[in-house]
């Protein structure tokens, strides 16, 4: 009894987190479906807050799903299908936002503020090297001013 | 001399940073509409049956670019938004003069038509999108939305969402004037 209760607990666990993707969506061929879910991980619910339409429960993202699977199957390549979903939502339909002039700053600017960074810091710790410039050693008077103070301590 | 508008560097960061943050609290800005890329470019070929029970035609290609501007509106019975802006849906058909078309989004058609007949049916056209594939082809994210489609068809404005007064008036009203 104990081991059918942890039995379905553990499935009651897992069930949650399996697919929004229902069977009678699945495509019979094992291949097109791959090339399916791929695409649906690429592209955006727009009726969702940044979630693929592969994991959202969201009718439209269903009806994308769909629809997608009935472009492949139709035999439209992987990117006639973006540029299906692209063609009627734009940009935002996918995850990974494409690098074009648009998108230089989102994509580069990140890098070019660590470069800013890097240069500021490793000018900022140059100069303060030149600054700092090593002492030039005692001169005789300090010499023989710090000889003394020692041979009074040690003498103390 | 370039050390000293080195000095300014920290005061422009924070004005550029300040700036992205004054446009990321406005409070009219709504990071959920998904803009359209569908403005300026010609309507997507729709060909929709009329919803059953209405002695009304369905939606085609040649509904549109009637030399007049038109005004296309996603609805559906199950949507209480649709429900609060179709009064102001009627005033675009009657008051306005506008050519009003429906299109009534996965919906149930009886369901549609007890609809239409309990609220008034403004529409001159009501196209039946059972499947919302006509929906995706026009970038829908949801109901209500309309468009504003001009006499050569091609999109020229859309709002998402339910529509009231101040947005009838303050917005969709002027922008019909400058098509008409």
């Amino acid at each position: 009894m104990k081991t059918l209760l942890a039995a379905l607990l553990c499935w009651a666990l897992i069930v949650p987190a399996a697919f929004a993707v229902q069977p009678d969506e699945i495509l019979a061929d094992p291949a097109l479906e791959e090339r399916a879910r791929d695409l649906s991980k690429e592209l955006r619910c727009v009726v969702c807050q940044n979630e693929a339409i592969d994991t959202s429960n969201a009718g439209m993202a269903r009806d994308m799903r769909v629809l997608l699977r009935e472009r492949l199957v139709a035999g439209d390549s992987d990117d006639q299908v973006r540029d299906f979903f692209v063609a009627r939502y734009g940009d935002y339909v996918l995850m990974n936002p494409p690098i074009k002039g648009s998108t230089y700053v989102l994509w580069f600017g990140p890098a070019i503020v660590l470069l800013l960074a890097a240069v500021f810091v490793w000018r900022a710790a140059r100069r303060h090297k030149a600054t700092a410039a090593p002492a030039a050693g005692l001169s005789a008077e300090e010499q023989a001013r710090l000889d003394r103070l020692l041979s009074d301590r040690d003498n103390g | 001399m370039r050390q000293r508008l080195l000095v300014f560097l920290p005061l422009l960061a924070f004005l550029v940073l300040a700036g992205y943050f004054l446009w990321g609290l406005n409070p009219d800005r709504d990071p959920s509409i998904v803009p359209s890329v569908l403005i300026d470019k010609p309507v997507p070929e729709t060909s929709l049956p009329a919803l059953a029970g209405l002695l009304q035609p369905g939606i085609e290609p040649a509904s549109f670019a009637i030399g007049e501007p038109v005004v296309v509106n996603f609805f559906a019975s199950w949507c209480i938004p649709c429900r609060a802006e179709h009064p102001l849906i009627a005033r675009l058909a009657e008051q306005e003069g506008l050519t009003v078309y429906g299109v009534n989004y996965k919906d149930k058609p009886d369901a549609a038509f007890a609809w239409l007949e309990d609220l008034g049916n403004p529409y001159h056209a009501v196209g039946a999108d059972g499947s919302g594939r006509t929906g995706i082809d026009w970038g829908l994210t949801g109901v209500p939305e309309t468009f504003i489609i001009d006499g050569e068809g091609v999109i020229r404005y859309r709002h998402v969402g339910p529509i009231d007064t101040t947005i009838l008036e303050d917005r969709i009203l002027p922008f019909v004037e400058t098509l008409r």
